[in-house]
């Protein structure tokens, strides 16, 4: 009991990791783009991206799951390369980083929003480039989005539930997450084990949000 | 030598007027760009630093083709040797002064200088702060030398003073005349500002609607009927009291507040806000030296 426990506490949080390190990859060129482009169809691309903050989970995991299925054109091709995403740990990822792509997104992009086009014009005129003015100039002034978009999107992929029950199900070190667990014991009545779930999940993340806010505003501090 | 002939369509707030700049700015010189807000000054240095694109035209400098539309030549900013100081500074808020050289050299002469050019306008003691702790004169003066760190053919200052208090207007204005004198780089600044004007530039380019009206020394423009032995200042006018057959004007030249007397007649044309030149017949100024 106590080694499946440590198990889906383990897989839960790789699941957060993995998801919120592939947010962060992708989050940091499309918020620039919603920032900084001028194209016309911005808006619907903006509405996409904003999309699972309104949408009930289990929507998206049900079109998750009819994509992921061998039936499906997306499914097949997927089959037939070796990748199987339903019930699968992939495919939990899949669903996570879109689930979660709104909080990491949204917190770039109203921080990259704030930064005086000036400081960007000023660095191209010291001939620096465009992605050295990136590195360099602007990710170091919005770190404070970064970082709030980091923590958003790892809580709310810890916390996530309907998306991963969809397209996972409840298989025991594949899809099996924290809270998938507390309620399969609160089924079974097991109250002790949802209890240890429960406190776990809280202790860990009001720790990693704790620790965050104090740092941020030790930092924010430093710039005042 | 910088030559300049390019047309862009602007969007102004009395609409689209087709803008046609054309300019030549001689090594070594200070020219200002001098005209109401919307005219056009801002654009035409945005478009020298290649932050904005002519819709045709050139621009030259020292041989060098920077922009040309027949031949469809756009030398990005970064590949164009300018120094641009913004309105709003534009330091990078996360770098410290000394870092926000540093970022702009690239050479290790340029890196050696960096101290040199702090030291120049005495911000030793504040090399290892950021930007946000700096008092507005600070910032401009970081701005400046954070310009010239890349040794520039060109200075562009976008109206830098524009948001300073008067007596720290005053000090920068004779920082950057003795800068220029010091460093001979060829320098264009946008301003509306008079005194400003007079004070730094050898030529000035007066920009009205997206054209150029007039390009001549300062005085020249500022007072056309120049006459020789005569004592002129510019002033801003502050008050106007009406006193039939006279009127007593309050003027502010420099820093000094003048009153003098004129006729009615002279004072009915004039506005507060607005500048007047007084000058007398230098027939016998009393003259005492300051100490």
């Amino acid at each position: 009991m106590e080694s499946e426990f440590l198990t889906t506490m383990a897989l839960t949080f790789k699941l957060a990791a993995v998801t919120t390190l592939i947010l962060l990859i992708i989050a940091i060129p499309l918020a620039s783009f919603l920032v900084f482009s001028k194209i016309r169809f911005k808006s619907i691309i903006e509405t996409i991206v904003s999309m699972p903050l309104v949408l009930p989970p289990s929507v998206l995991g049900f079109y998750l799951l009819l994509a992921f299925s061998p039936a499906s054109a997306i499914g097949s091709f997927l089959t037939d390369h070796g990748i199987r995403l339903a019930f699968s740990f992939e495919g939990l990822v899949v669903g996570s980083v879109l689930f979660s792509l709104p909080f990491m997104v949204h917190p770039i992009q109203s921080a990259l929003s704030q930064v005086p086009l000036s400081i960007i014009e000023a660095s191209y005129t010291l001939g620096k480039s465009k992605i050295e003015t990136m590195i360099k100039v602007v990710l170091p002034s919005i770190r404070h989005g970064l970082i709030s978009g980091i923590v958003l999107a790892f809580a709310h992929t810890v916390g996530e539930f309907g998306v991963i029950l969809m397209i996972g199900g409840n298989i025991p070190g594949e899809t099996r997450v924290a809270s998938i667990a507390i309620y399969d014991e609160v089924e079974s009545l097991n109250y002790a084990m949802a209890h240890q779930y429960a406190l776990t999940l809280f202790v860990v993340t009001f720790s990693i949000l704790l620790l965050v806010y104090t740092l941020n505003k030790k930092s924010l501090g430093e710039i005042k | 030598m910088i030559l300049v002939n390019v047309t862009k369509r602007l969007d102004t707030a009395e609409g689209a007027i087709n803008a046609h700049f054309e300019l030549s700015i001689n090594d070594s010189e200070f020219l200002t760009l001098f005209g109401p807000s919307g005219a056009g000054k801002t654009t035409l240095m945005r478009m020298i630093a290649g932050l904005e694109k002519p819709d045709s035209g050139m621009i030259v400098v020292d041989g060098d083709v920077w922009f040309d539309s027949s031949k469809k030549i756009n030398l990005p900013p970064q590949n164009r040797s300018i120094g641009f100081v913004f309105q709003d500074y534009a330091l990078f808020p996360t770098m410290t002064v000394r870092e926000n050289l540093l970022f702009a050299a690239e050479t290790a002469d340029q890196r050696h200088n960096v101290d040199e050019l702090i030291e120049l306008v005495e911000l030793t003691a504040l090399s290892n702060r950021l930007p946000a702790t700096l008092s507005g004169g600070q910032k401009q003066r970081v701005a400046l030398i954070r310009a010239l760190v890349r040794h520039p053919k060109i200075l562009l200052l976008d109206e830098p003073l524009s948001a300073l208090d008067p007596g720290m207007r005053q000090k920068l204005q004779d920082e950057l005349v003795l800068l220029h004198k010091r460093l001979g780089i060829t320098t264009l600044l946008v301003s509306h500002d008079i005194a400003e004007t007079v004070k730094l530039s050898d030529r000035l380019a007066s920009i009205e609607k997206g054209q150029i009206t007039q390009i001549s020394s300062p005085m020249e423009f500022f007072s056309p009927q120049t006459l020789s032995g005569k004592l002129q200042l510019i002033g801003e006018v502050l008050k106007i009291e009406e006193d039939f057959p006279v009127a007593i004007i309050t003027l502010l030249v420099g820093s000094s507040v003048v009153r003098t007397v004129v006729s009615s007649e002279e004072a009915a044309v004039l506005t507060i806000g607005g500048h007047a030149i007084i000058s007398t017949k230098a027939f016998n100024p009393i003259v005492i030296p300051l100490k």
